[in-house]
Protein backbone atom coordinates (compact mmCIF):
# COMPACT_ATOMS: atom_id res chain seq x y z
CA UNK A 1 0.00 0.00 0.00
CA UNK A 2 1.13 3.51 -0.76
CA UNK A 3 2.54 5.54 2.07
CA UNK A 4 0.60 8.57 3.32
CA UNK A 5 1.30 11.64 1.25
CA UNK A 6 1.33 9.78 -2.07
CA UNK A 7 0.54 11.98 -5.04
CA UNK A 8 -2.57 11.17 -7.06
CA UNK A 9 -2.96 11.38 -10.85
CA UNK A 10 -5.49 10.31 -13.49
CA UNK A 11 -4.03 7.33 -15.32
CA UNK A 12 -6.79 6.32 -17.73
CA UNK A 13 -10.18 7.27 -19.11
CA UNK A 14 -13.12 5.54 -20.82
CA UNK A 15 -16.23 6.83 -22.54
CA UNK A 16 -19.26 5.27 -24.19
CA UNK A 17 -20.70 6.71 -27.36
CA UNK A 18 -23.89 8.57 -26.41
CA UNK A 19 -27.12 6.99 -27.66
CA UNK A 20 -30.76 8.07 -27.47
CA UNK A 21 -31.90 4.55 -26.56
CA UNK A 22 -29.87 1.99 -24.63
CA UNK A 23 -32.34 -0.79 -25.43
CA UNK A 24 -32.31 -3.83 -23.17
CA UNK A 25 -29.05 -3.04 -21.43
CA UNK A 26 -28.95 -2.54 -17.66
CA UNK A 27 -26.98 0.10 -15.81
CA UNK A 28 -24.63 -2.60 -14.50
CA UNK A 29 -23.85 -3.65 -18.06
CA UNK A 30 -23.12 -0.06 -19.09
CA UNK A 31 -20.84 0.37 -16.06
CA UNK A 32 -19.04 -2.83 -17.00
CA UNK A 33 -18.32 -1.65 -20.52
CA UNK A 34 -17.00 1.80 -19.64
CA UNK A 35 -14.99 0.44 -16.69
CA UNK A 36 -13.17 -2.03 -18.93
CA UNK A 37 -12.31 0.82 -21.30
CA UNK A 38 -10.89 3.04 -18.57
CA UNK A 39 -8.89 0.32 -16.84
CA UNK A 40 -7.45 -0.82 -20.17
CA UNK A 41 -6.57 2.78 -21.02
CA UNK A 42 -4.71 3.01 -17.73
CA UNK A 43 -2.74 -0.08 -18.69
CA UNK A 44 -3.84 -1.86 -15.54
CA UNK A 45 -5.04 -5.37 -14.82
CA UNK A 46 -8.54 -5.45 -13.26
CA UNK A 47 -7.05 -6.86 -10.05
CA UNK A 48 -5.02 -3.67 -9.64
CA UNK A 49 -8.20 -1.71 -8.92
CA UNK A 50 -8.73 -1.57 -5.16
CA UNK A 51 -11.09 1.40 -4.88
CA UNK A 52 -14.51 2.13 -6.38
CA UNK A 53 -16.64 5.24 -6.49
CA UNK A 54 -20.06 4.98 -8.11
CA UNK A 55 -23.21 7.06 -8.46
CA UNK A 56 -26.42 6.36 -6.55
CA UNK A 57 -29.13 3.90 -7.64
CA UNK A 58 -26.75 1.92 -9.84
CA UNK A 59 -28.40 -1.29 -10.98
CA UNK A 60 -31.65 0.33 -9.94
CA UNK A 61 -31.26 -0.72 -6.32
CA UNK A 62 -30.84 2.05 -3.76
CA UNK A 63 -28.74 0.31 -1.10
CA UNK A 64 -25.40 -1.52 -1.05
CA UNK A 65 -24.56 0.01 -4.42
CA UNK A 66 -20.74 -0.17 -4.23
CA UNK A 67 -20.80 -3.82 -3.14
CA UNK A 68 -23.25 -4.65 -5.94
CA UNK A 69 -21.01 -3.10 -8.59
CA UNK A 70 -17.80 -4.42 -7.04
CA UNK A 71 -19.16 -7.95 -6.88
CA UNK A 72 -20.44 -7.78 -10.46
CA UNK A 73 -16.94 -6.89 -11.64
CA UNK A 74 -15.26 -9.43 -9.35
CA UNK A 75 -13.36 -6.80 -7.41
CA UNK A 76 -11.99 -6.94 -3.87
CA UNK A 77 -12.00 -3.36 -2.64
CA UNK A 78 -10.17 -1.41 0.05
CA UNK A 79 -12.34 1.65 -0.49
CA UNK A 80 -15.85 2.01 -1.90
CA UNK A 81 -18.55 4.64 -1.79
CA UNK A 82 -21.46 6.28 -3.53
CA UNK A 83 -20.88 9.89 -4.46
CA UNK A 84 -24.26 11.58 -4.73
CA UNK A 85 -23.68 15.17 -5.82
CA UNK A 86 -25.62 15.46 -9.08
CA UNK A 87 -23.56 17.13 -11.77
CA UNK A 88 -20.74 17.71 -9.28
CA UNK A 89 -20.36 13.98 -8.66
CA UNK A 90 -17.52 13.34 -11.11
CA UNK A 91 -15.20 15.94 -9.60
CA UNK A 92 -16.36 14.83 -6.18
CA UNK A 93 -15.19 11.34 -7.06
CA UNK A 94 -11.77 12.42 -8.25
CA UNK A 95 -10.84 14.33 -5.11
CA UNK A 96 -12.17 11.60 -2.85
CA UNK A 97 -10.09 9.10 -4.76
CA UNK A 98 -7.03 11.35 -4.44
CA UNK A 99 -7.63 11.78 -0.73
CA UNK A 100 -8.01 8.05 -0.18
CA UNK A 101 -4.79 7.41 -2.11
CA UNK A 102 -2.89 10.09 -0.19
CA UNK A 103 -4.18 8.59 3.04
CA UNK A 104 -2.73 5.24 2.04
CA UNK A 105 -6.10 3.50 2.08
CA UNK A 106 -5.83 2.23 -1.50
CA UNK A 107 -3.82 2.58 -4.69
CA UNK A 108 -6.12 2.62 -7.74
CA UNK A 109 -9.68 3.92 -7.61
CA UNK A 110 -12.19 3.34 -10.43
CA UNK A 111 -14.59 6.30 -10.60
CA UNK A 112 -17.53 5.36 -12.81
CA UNK A 113 -20.91 6.81 -13.77
CA UNK A 114 -23.28 5.40 -16.41
CA UNK A 115 -26.99 5.48 -17.12
CA UNK A 116 -29.59 3.84 -19.32
CA UNK A 117 -32.20 5.68 -21.38
CA UNK A 118 -35.15 4.24 -23.24
CA UNK A 119 -37.84 6.04 -25.14
CA UNK A 120 -39.97 3.00 -25.77
CA UNK A 121 -40.45 1.45 -22.35
CA UNK A 122 -40.30 2.42 -18.71
CA UNK A 123 -37.29 1.35 -16.70
CA UNK A 124 -37.73 -1.94 -14.88
CA UNK A 125 -37.64 -1.27 -11.15
CA UNK A 126 -34.96 -2.70 -8.91
CA UNK A 127 -33.00 -4.89 -11.31
CA UNK A 128 -30.00 -6.45 -9.58
CA UNK A 129 -28.55 -9.94 -9.12
CA UNK A 130 -30.03 -10.55 -5.64
CA UNK A 131 -33.49 -9.55 -6.83
CA UNK A 132 -33.16 -11.89 -9.81
CA UNK A 133 -31.31 -14.90 -8.37
CA UNK A 134 -32.05 -14.91 -4.58
CA UNK A 135 -35.50 -13.40 -4.01
CA UNK A 136 -37.39 -15.83 -6.33
CA UNK A 137 -36.07 -18.70 -4.17
CA UNK A 138 -37.68 -17.34 -0.99
CA UNK A 139 -34.49 -15.75 0.35
CA UNK A 140 -35.51 -12.15 1.03
CA UNK A 141 -33.85 -10.24 3.85
CA UNK A 142 -30.76 -10.65 6.01
CA UNK A 143 -31.95 -13.31 8.49
CA UNK A 144 -31.73 -16.30 6.14
CA UNK A 145 -28.26 -15.23 4.98
CA UNK A 146 -26.79 -14.94 8.48
CA UNK A 147 -28.57 -18.20 9.34
CA UNK A 148 -26.58 -19.92 6.59
CA UNK A 149 -23.37 -18.31 7.88
CA UNK A 150 -24.11 -19.71 11.35
CA UNK A 151 -25.06 -23.14 9.97
CA UNK A 152 -21.74 -23.35 8.14
CA UNK A 153 -19.89 -22.41 11.35
CA UNK A 154 -21.74 -25.16 13.22
CA UNK A 155 -21.03 -27.69 10.45
CA UNK A 156 -17.42 -26.73 9.81
CA UNK A 157 -16.18 -26.30 13.36
CA UNK A 158 -18.64 -28.26 15.46
CA UNK A 159 -19.33 -25.07 17.40
CA UNK A 160 -22.03 -25.18 20.06
CA UNK A 161 -25.42 -23.46 20.18
CA UNK A 162 -24.77 -22.70 23.87
CA UNK A 163 -21.77 -20.57 22.96
CA UNK A 164 -23.73 -18.47 20.46
CA UNK A 165 -26.43 -17.99 23.13
CA UNK A 166 -23.74 -16.94 25.62
CA UNK A 167 -22.82 -14.00 23.36
CA UNK A 168 -26.40 -12.70 23.64
CA UNK A 169 -26.44 -13.25 27.41
CA UNK A 170 -23.23 -11.27 27.92
CA UNK A 171 -24.30 -8.37 25.69
CA UNK A 172 -27.62 -8.19 27.56
CA UNK A 173 -25.69 -8.18 30.83
CA UNK A 174 -23.70 -5.18 29.64
CA UNK A 175 -26.92 -3.45 28.53
CA UNK A 176 -28.09 -3.54 32.17
CA UNK A 177 -25.43 -0.88 32.86
CA UNK A 178 -26.67 1.41 30.07
CA UNK A 179 -29.98 3.03 31.08
CA UNK A 180 -30.85 3.97 27.48
CA UNK A 181 -30.59 0.43 26.11
CA UNK A 182 -33.82 -1.09 24.79
CA UNK A 183 -33.26 -4.16 26.99
CA UNK A 184 -32.36 -2.24 30.16
CA UNK A 185 -33.96 -4.04 33.07
CA UNK A 186 -34.33 -7.16 30.95
CA UNK A 187 -31.38 -9.52 31.36
CA UNK A 188 -31.75 -12.85 29.61
CA UNK A 189 -30.59 -16.38 30.43
CA UNK A 190 -28.92 -18.84 28.11
CA UNK A 191 -32.00 -21.07 28.36
CA UNK A 192 -34.25 -18.18 27.31
CA UNK A 193 -32.11 -17.54 24.24
CA UNK A 194 -32.09 -21.21 23.31
CA UNK A 195 -35.85 -21.54 23.72
CA UNK A 196 -36.75 -18.37 21.81
CA UNK A 197 -38.60 -18.97 18.53
CA UNK A 198 -36.63 -20.22 15.55
CA UNK A 199 -36.76 -17.58 12.81
CA UNK A 200 -34.50 -19.14 10.19
CA UNK A 201 -32.61 -22.13 11.54
CA UNK A 202 -30.20 -22.13 13.28
CA UNK A 203 -30.90 -18.47 14.18
CA UNK A 204 -33.34 -17.87 17.02
CA UNK A 205 -35.24 -14.67 17.75
CA UNK A 206 -32.97 -13.49 20.57
CA UNK A 207 -29.84 -13.91 18.42
CA UNK A 208 -31.19 -11.20 16.09
CA UNK A 209 -31.11 -7.47 16.82
CA UNK A 210 -34.27 -5.67 17.86
CA UNK A 211 -35.16 -2.92 15.33
CA UNK A 212 -35.64 0.46 17.03
CA UNK A 213 -35.94 4.11 16.00
CA UNK A 214 -32.96 6.21 16.98
CA UNK A 215 -29.98 8.12 15.70
CA UNK A 216 -26.26 8.70 16.22
CA UNK A 217 -23.81 11.31 14.98
CA UNK A 218 -20.15 12.14 15.38
CA UNK A 219 -18.16 15.25 14.44
CA UNK A 220 -14.68 14.85 13.01
CA UNK A 221 -12.35 17.84 13.18
CA UNK A 222 -8.89 18.81 12.04
CA UNK A 223 -7.15 18.22 15.34
CA UNK A 224 -4.39 20.75 14.70
CA UNK A 225 -6.73 23.59 13.69
CA UNK A 226 -9.78 23.45 15.95
CA UNK A 227 -9.57 23.58 19.71
CA UNK A 228 -11.22 20.64 21.46
CA UNK A 229 -14.03 20.98 23.99
CA UNK A 230 -13.31 20.56 27.68
CA UNK A 231 -13.73 16.77 27.55
CA UNK A 232 -10.97 16.58 24.95
CA UNK A 233 -11.07 14.51 21.82
CA UNK A 234 -10.51 10.96 20.75
CA UNK A 235 -7.83 10.28 18.18
CA UNK A 236 -8.42 8.37 14.96
CA UNK A 237 -5.41 6.06 15.04
CA UNK A 238 -6.22 3.86 12.07
CA UNK A 239 -8.98 2.79 9.72
CA UNK A 240 -9.47 0.26 6.94
CA UNK A 241 -12.21 -1.02 4.68
CA UNK A 242 -12.72 -4.19 2.63
CA UNK A 243 -15.62 -5.03 0.33
CA UNK A 244 -15.86 -8.51 -1.20
CA UNK A 245 -19.45 -9.25 -2.17
CA UNK A 246 -23.14 -8.37 -1.90
CA UNK A 247 -24.89 -11.75 -2.35
CA UNK A 248 -23.92 -14.54 0.05
CA UNK A 249 -23.55 -16.96 -2.90
CA UNK A 250 -20.56 -14.86 -3.99
CA UNK A 251 -18.81 -14.84 -0.59
CA UNK A 252 -15.21 -16.10 -0.73
CA UNK A 253 -15.83 -17.82 2.64
CA UNK A 254 -18.78 -18.24 5.00
CA UNK A 255 -16.95 -18.52 8.34
CA UNK A 256 -14.49 -15.63 7.90
CA UNK A 257 -15.10 -12.30 6.24
CA UNK A 258 -13.54 -9.12 4.90
CA UNK A 259 -13.48 -7.94 8.53
CA UNK A 260 -10.33 -10.01 8.92
CA UNK A 261 -8.07 -8.01 6.54
CA UNK A 262 -9.80 -4.73 7.45
CA UNK A 263 -9.13 -5.23 11.17
CA UNK A 264 -5.54 -6.29 10.50
CA UNK A 265 -4.82 -3.18 8.42
CA UNK A 266 -6.53 -0.80 10.86
CA UNK A 267 -4.51 -2.23 13.76
CA UNK A 268 -1.29 -2.03 11.74
CA UNK A 269 -2.04 1.56 10.80
CA UNK A 270 -2.60 2.35 14.49
CA UNK A 271 0.59 0.53 15.39
CA UNK A 272 -1.05 -1.73 17.94
CA UNK A 273 -1.97 -5.36 18.45
CA UNK A 274 -5.29 -6.89 19.45
CA UNK A 275 -3.89 -7.45 22.95
CA UNK A 276 -3.32 -3.69 23.35
CA UNK A 277 -7.03 -2.89 23.06
CA UNK A 278 -9.06 -1.85 26.10
CA UNK A 279 -12.45 -2.10 24.35
CA UNK A 280 -13.80 -4.24 21.54
CA UNK A 281 -16.82 -2.41 20.10
CA UNK A 282 -17.85 -5.05 17.59
CA UNK A 283 -20.73 -4.82 15.12
CA UNK A 284 -23.28 -7.43 16.17
CA UNK A 285 -26.37 -7.67 13.98
CA UNK A 286 -26.47 -11.38 14.91
CA UNK A 287 -24.79 -13.58 17.51
CA UNK A 288 -22.77 -15.32 14.82
CA UNK A 289 -21.13 -12.10 13.62
CA UNK A 290 -19.58 -11.52 17.06
CA UNK A 291 -18.23 -15.07 17.05
CA UNK A 292 -16.69 -14.68 13.60
CA UNK A 293 -15.31 -11.23 14.43
CA UNK A 294 -13.55 -12.57 17.55
CA UNK A 295 -11.98 -15.23 15.33
CA UNK A 296 -11.17 -12.76 12.52
CA UNK A 297 -9.41 -10.43 14.97
CA UNK A 298 -7.19 -13.40 15.72
CA UNK A 299 -7.99 -13.62 19.44
CA UNK A 300 -8.39 -17.38 18.99
CA UNK A 301 -8.08 -19.94 16.18
CA UNK A 302 -11.01 -20.25 13.73
CA UNK A 303 -13.90 -22.15 15.27
CA UNK A 304 -12.65 -21.66 18.84
CA UNK A 305 -14.61 -18.59 19.96
CA UNK A 306 -16.61 -20.61 22.49
CA UNK A 307 -13.57 -21.93 24.31
CA UNK A 308 -11.97 -18.47 24.15
CA UNK A 309 -15.06 -16.80 25.61
CA UNK A 310 -15.08 -19.20 28.53
CA UNK A 311 -11.66 -17.84 29.53
CA UNK A 312 -12.58 -14.16 29.29
CA UNK A 313 -14.98 -11.61 30.72
CA UNK A 314 -16.75 -9.07 28.46
CA UNK A 315 -17.90 -6.70 31.21
CA UNK A 316 -16.45 -3.21 31.77
CA UNK A 317 -14.41 -4.61 34.66
CA UNK A 318 -13.42 -7.74 32.76
CA UNK A 319 -10.21 -8.59 30.95
CA UNK A 320 -11.79 -8.12 27.47
CA UNK A 321 -14.55 -5.49 27.66
CA UNK A 322 -16.74 -6.12 24.59
CA UNK A 323 -19.74 -4.03 23.56
CA UNK A 324 -20.05 -2.32 26.92
CA UNK A 325 -23.16 -0.44 25.72
CA UNK A 326 -24.84 -3.80 25.22
CA UNK A 327 -24.03 -3.96 21.55
CA UNK A 328 -26.91 -3.71 19.15
CA UNK A 329 -28.15 -7.03 20.56
CA UNK A 330 -28.65 -5.30 23.90
CA UNK A 331 -28.99 -1.63 22.98
CA UNK A 332 -31.24 -2.07 19.94
CA UNK A 333 -30.56 -1.45 16.24
CA UNK A 334 -31.64 2.01 15.02
CA UNK A 335 -31.22 0.96 11.40
CA UNK A 336 -28.01 2.35 9.84
CA UNK A 337 -27.28 4.33 13.01
CA UNK A 338 -26.83 1.00 14.80
CA UNK A 339 -23.29 0.79 13.51
CA UNK A 340 -22.55 4.24 14.89
CA UNK A 341 -23.61 3.22 18.41
CA UNK A 342 -20.35 1.26 18.52
CA UNK A 343 -18.36 4.44 17.76
CA UNK A 344 -20.27 6.57 20.28
CA UNK A 345 -19.68 4.02 23.01
CA UNK A 346 -15.97 3.84 22.20
CA UNK A 347 -15.68 7.64 22.36
CA UNK A 348 -17.47 7.73 25.72
CA UNK A 349 -15.20 5.05 27.14
CA UNK A 350 -12.02 6.72 25.86
CA UNK A 351 -13.11 10.10 27.25
CA UNK A 352 -13.95 8.55 30.61
CA UNK A 353 -17.62 9.50 30.18
CA UNK A 354 -19.18 6.03 30.41
CA UNK A 355 -20.82 6.55 33.77
CA UNK A 356 -21.77 3.32 35.53
CA UNK A 357 -19.88 1.15 33.05
CA UNK A 358 -16.53 2.93 32.72
CA UNK A 359 -13.53 0.82 31.78
CA UNK A 360 -10.58 1.79 33.97
CA UNK A 361 -7.80 3.62 32.09
CA UNK A 362 -9.35 2.97 28.67
CA UNK A 363 -6.70 3.92 26.12
CA UNK A 364 -7.52 2.19 22.84
CA UNK A 365 -10.67 0.80 21.24
CA UNK A 366 -11.34 -1.26 18.14
CA UNK A 367 -14.67 -0.51 16.43
CA UNK A 368 -15.99 -2.66 13.58
CA UNK A 369 -18.74 -2.19 11.02
CA UNK A 370 -20.39 -4.76 8.79
CA UNK A 371 -22.83 -4.56 5.91
CA UNK A 372 -24.78 -6.67 3.45
CA UNK A 373 -24.12 -10.42 3.85
CA UNK A 374 -20.79 -10.05 5.70
CA UNK A 375 -19.39 -8.55 2.49
CA UNK A 376 -18.85 -4.91 3.47
CA UNK A 377 -16.40 -4.42 6.35
CA UNK A 378 -14.90 -1.42 8.13
CA UNK A 379 -12.54 -1.22 11.11
CA UNK A 380 -11.51 1.79 13.17
CA UNK A 381 -8.97 2.15 15.97
CA UNK A 382 -9.58 5.05 18.36
CA UNK A 383 -7.27 6.29 21.08
CA UNK A 384 -7.66 8.46 24.17
CA UNK A 385 -6.00 11.85 23.74
CA UNK B 1 -43.67 -27.97 4.43
CA UNK B 2 -46.02 -27.86 1.47
CA UNK B 3 -45.97 -30.20 -1.51
CA UNK B 4 -44.09 -29.03 -4.54
CA UNK B 5 -47.29 -28.95 -6.56
CA UNK B 6 -48.53 -26.14 -4.29
CA UNK B 7 -45.47 -23.98 -4.94
CA UNK B 8 -47.05 -23.11 -8.28
CA UNK B 9 -49.95 -21.46 -6.45
CA UNK B 10 -47.81 -19.16 -4.26
CA UNK B 11 -48.02 -15.43 -4.82
CA UNK B 12 -44.30 -14.70 -4.64
CA UNK B 13 -41.97 -12.52 -6.73
CA UNK B 14 -40.42 -14.12 -9.79
CA UNK B 15 -37.10 -13.15 -11.39
CA UNK B 16 -36.47 -9.74 -12.96
CA UNK B 17 -35.25 -11.14 -16.26
CA UNK B 18 -33.00 -8.96 -18.42
CA UNK B 19 -31.96 -9.45 -22.05
CA UNK B 20 -28.57 -10.66 -20.84
CA UNK B 21 -29.96 -13.23 -18.37
CA UNK B 22 -32.88 -14.40 -20.54
CA UNK B 23 -31.04 -17.51 -21.86
CA UNK B 24 -30.78 -18.84 -18.27
CA UNK B 25 -34.53 -18.54 -17.68
CA UNK B 26 -35.47 -19.83 -21.14
CA UNK B 27 -33.30 -22.92 -20.58
CA UNK B 28 -34.87 -23.40 -17.14
CA UNK B 29 -38.25 -23.82 -18.83
CA UNK B 30 -36.67 -26.80 -20.65
CA UNK B 31 -35.16 -28.12 -17.38
CA UNK B 32 -31.63 -27.23 -18.45
CA UNK B 33 -29.31 -25.47 -15.98
CA UNK B 34 -27.18 -22.92 -17.82
CA UNK B 35 -24.16 -21.16 -16.38
CA UNK B 36 -21.54 -19.06 -18.14
CA UNK B 37 -17.92 -19.84 -18.97
CA UNK B 38 -15.29 -17.25 -19.78
CA UNK B 39 -14.01 -17.47 -23.37
CA UNK B 40 -10.54 -16.33 -22.25
CA UNK B 41 -9.74 -17.84 -18.83
CA UNK B 42 -12.39 -20.59 -19.16
CA UNK B 43 -13.55 -20.24 -15.57
CA UNK B 44 -17.23 -21.03 -14.98
CA UNK B 45 -19.43 -18.11 -13.84
CA UNK B 46 -22.72 -17.80 -11.97
CA UNK B 47 -24.83 -15.57 -11.77
CA UNK B 48 -24.74 -14.42 -15.41
CA UNK B 49 -22.70 -11.30 -16.08
CA UNK B 50 -21.74 -9.03 -18.96
CA UNK B 51 -18.07 -9.91 -18.51
CA UNK B 52 -15.94 -12.44 -16.68
CA UNK B 53 -15.52 -11.35 -13.04
CA UNK B 54 -12.05 -12.94 -12.91
CA UNK B 55 -10.33 -11.53 -16.03
CA UNK B 56 -12.93 -9.08 -17.43
CA UNK B 57 -12.98 -10.75 -20.84
CA UNK B 58 -16.08 -9.82 -22.82
CA UNK B 59 -19.25 -11.84 -23.38
CA UNK B 60 -18.89 -15.18 -21.59
CA UNK B 61 -20.32 -18.27 -23.32
CA UNK B 62 -23.26 -20.26 -22.00
CA UNK B 63 -22.65 -23.86 -21.00
CA UNK B 64 -25.00 -26.48 -19.60
CA UNK B 65 -24.24 -27.52 -16.02
CA UNK B 66 -24.61 -31.16 -14.94
CA UNK B 67 -27.03 -30.29 -12.14
CA UNK B 68 -24.77 -32.10 -9.66
CA UNK B 69 -23.79 -30.11 -6.60
CA UNK B 70 -22.79 -30.21 -2.94
CA UNK B 71 -24.30 -28.43 0.05
CA UNK B 72 -22.34 -25.47 1.45
CA UNK B 73 -24.98 -24.36 3.96
CA UNK B 74 -28.70 -24.16 4.55
CA UNK B 75 -31.44 -22.61 6.68
CA UNK B 76 -34.95 -23.82 7.42
CA UNK B 77 -37.04 -20.66 7.17
CA UNK B 78 -39.92 -20.27 9.62
CA UNK B 79 -40.47 -16.53 9.24
CA UNK B 80 -39.84 -15.46 5.63
CA UNK B 81 -38.62 -12.02 4.64
CA UNK B 82 -41.33 -11.80 1.98
CA UNK B 83 -44.98 -12.30 3.04
CA UNK B 84 -45.77 -14.33 -0.08
CA UNK B 85 -43.63 -17.17 1.28
CA UNK B 86 -45.57 -17.50 4.58
CA UNK B 87 -47.81 -20.16 3.06
CA UNK B 88 -44.77 -22.30 2.30
CA UNK B 89 -43.07 -22.48 5.73
CA UNK B 90 -41.02 -24.27 6.78
CA UNK B 91 -38.90 -24.40 3.65
CA UNK B 92 -35.15 -24.87 3.23
CA UNK B 93 -33.00 -22.23 1.54
CA UNK B 94 -29.48 -23.35 0.69
CA UNK B 95 -26.15 -22.37 -0.79
CA UNK B 96 -25.39 -25.01 -3.38
CA UNK B 97 -21.92 -25.48 -4.86
CA UNK B 98 -22.30 -26.66 -8.44
CA UNK B 99 -19.95 -29.41 -9.65
CA UNK B 100 -18.59 -26.82 -12.11
CA UNK B 101 -17.51 -24.57 -9.19
CA UNK B 102 -19.85 -21.59 -8.81
CA UNK B 103 -22.19 -21.32 -5.82
CA UNK B 104 -25.89 -20.56 -6.28
CA UNK B 105 -28.67 -19.89 -3.83
CA UNK B 106 -31.59 -22.29 -4.13
CA UNK B 107 -34.00 -24.41 -2.11
CA UNK B 108 -33.65 -28.02 -0.96
CA UNK B 109 -36.62 -30.38 -1.12
CA UNK B 110 -37.16 -33.12 1.46
CA UNK B 111 -36.58 -33.54 5.18
CA UNK B 112 -34.01 -30.96 6.38
CA UNK B 113 -33.04 -33.22 9.29
CA UNK B 114 -31.18 -35.40 6.79
CA UNK B 115 -28.98 -32.54 5.58
CA UNK B 116 -25.22 -32.54 6.20
CA UNK B 117 -22.61 -30.04 5.05
CA UNK B 118 -20.94 -30.95 1.75
CA UNK B 119 -23.40 -33.79 0.99
CA UNK B 120 -24.07 -34.48 -2.72
CA UNK B 121 -27.16 -32.93 -4.30
CA UNK B 122 -28.86 -32.94 -7.68
CA UNK B 123 -31.09 -30.45 -9.41
CA UNK B 124 -34.88 -30.80 -9.37
CA UNK B 125 -37.04 -28.54 -11.53
CA UNK B 126 -39.98 -26.97 -9.75
CA UNK B 127 -42.67 -24.57 -10.88
CA UNK B 128 -42.84 -21.76 -8.32
CA UNK B 129 -45.53 -19.15 -8.97
CA UNK B 130 -45.14 -18.63 -12.74
CA UNK B 131 -41.46 -19.60 -13.03
CA UNK B 132 -39.57 -22.86 -13.44
CA UNK B 133 -36.78 -22.77 -10.82
CA UNK B 134 -33.82 -25.08 -10.22
CA UNK B 135 -34.24 -26.52 -6.72
CA UNK B 136 -32.07 -29.32 -5.34
CA UNK B 137 -32.48 -32.56 -3.38
CA UNK B 138 -30.08 -35.03 -1.77
CA UNK B 139 -28.53 -37.15 -4.51
CA UNK B 140 -29.52 -40.27 -2.54
CA UNK B 141 -33.22 -39.29 -2.38
CA UNK B 142 -35.89 -41.71 -3.57
CA UNK B 143 -34.35 -44.38 -5.76
CA UNK B 144 -35.87 -44.08 -9.23
CA UNK B 145 -37.55 -40.79 -8.44
CA UNK B 146 -37.57 -38.66 -11.54
CA UNK B 147 -36.69 -34.98 -11.43
CA UNK B 148 -40.31 -33.94 -11.09
CA UNK B 149 -41.80 -36.76 -9.06
CA UNK B 150 -43.86 -35.42 -6.17
CA UNK B 151 -42.56 -36.28 -2.73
Amino acid sequence: VTTPGSMAAIAGVGELRPVRDSGDRTTLEMITEVSRLAVADAGLEPAAIDGLLVGPMVGETPMHVPATVGEYLGMSLRFANVVDLGGASAIGMVWRAAAAIREGVCEAVLCVLANTLTETRPRSPNRNPIREFDVPFGASGANVNYAMIKQRHLSQWGSREEDFAEIVVRERDNAQRHPDSIFHGKPVSREEVLSSPMIASPLRLLEIVMPVAGGDAVVVIAADRIAPAAHGMVKVLGAAEQITHRALSQAPELTSGPLKPAIARALARAGCAAEDLDLLSLYDCYSVLVAITIEDIGLCPPGQFGAWMAEHDFGPDGDFPLNTHGGQLGFGQPDLAGGMTHIVEAVRQLRGDAAGRQIRDAGRALVTGNGATMGEATALVLGAA
Amino acid sequence: MIGIERLATLEVPGPTVTALTAPFWEAAREHRLLIQRCTACERPIFYPRACCPYCWADSPDWIEATGEATLDSWSVVSRPGHPGWRDAVPYTVALVRLAEGPVMLSQILGDPRSLRADMPLRVVWVQCAGTILPFFEPASAGVGAGPNSPR
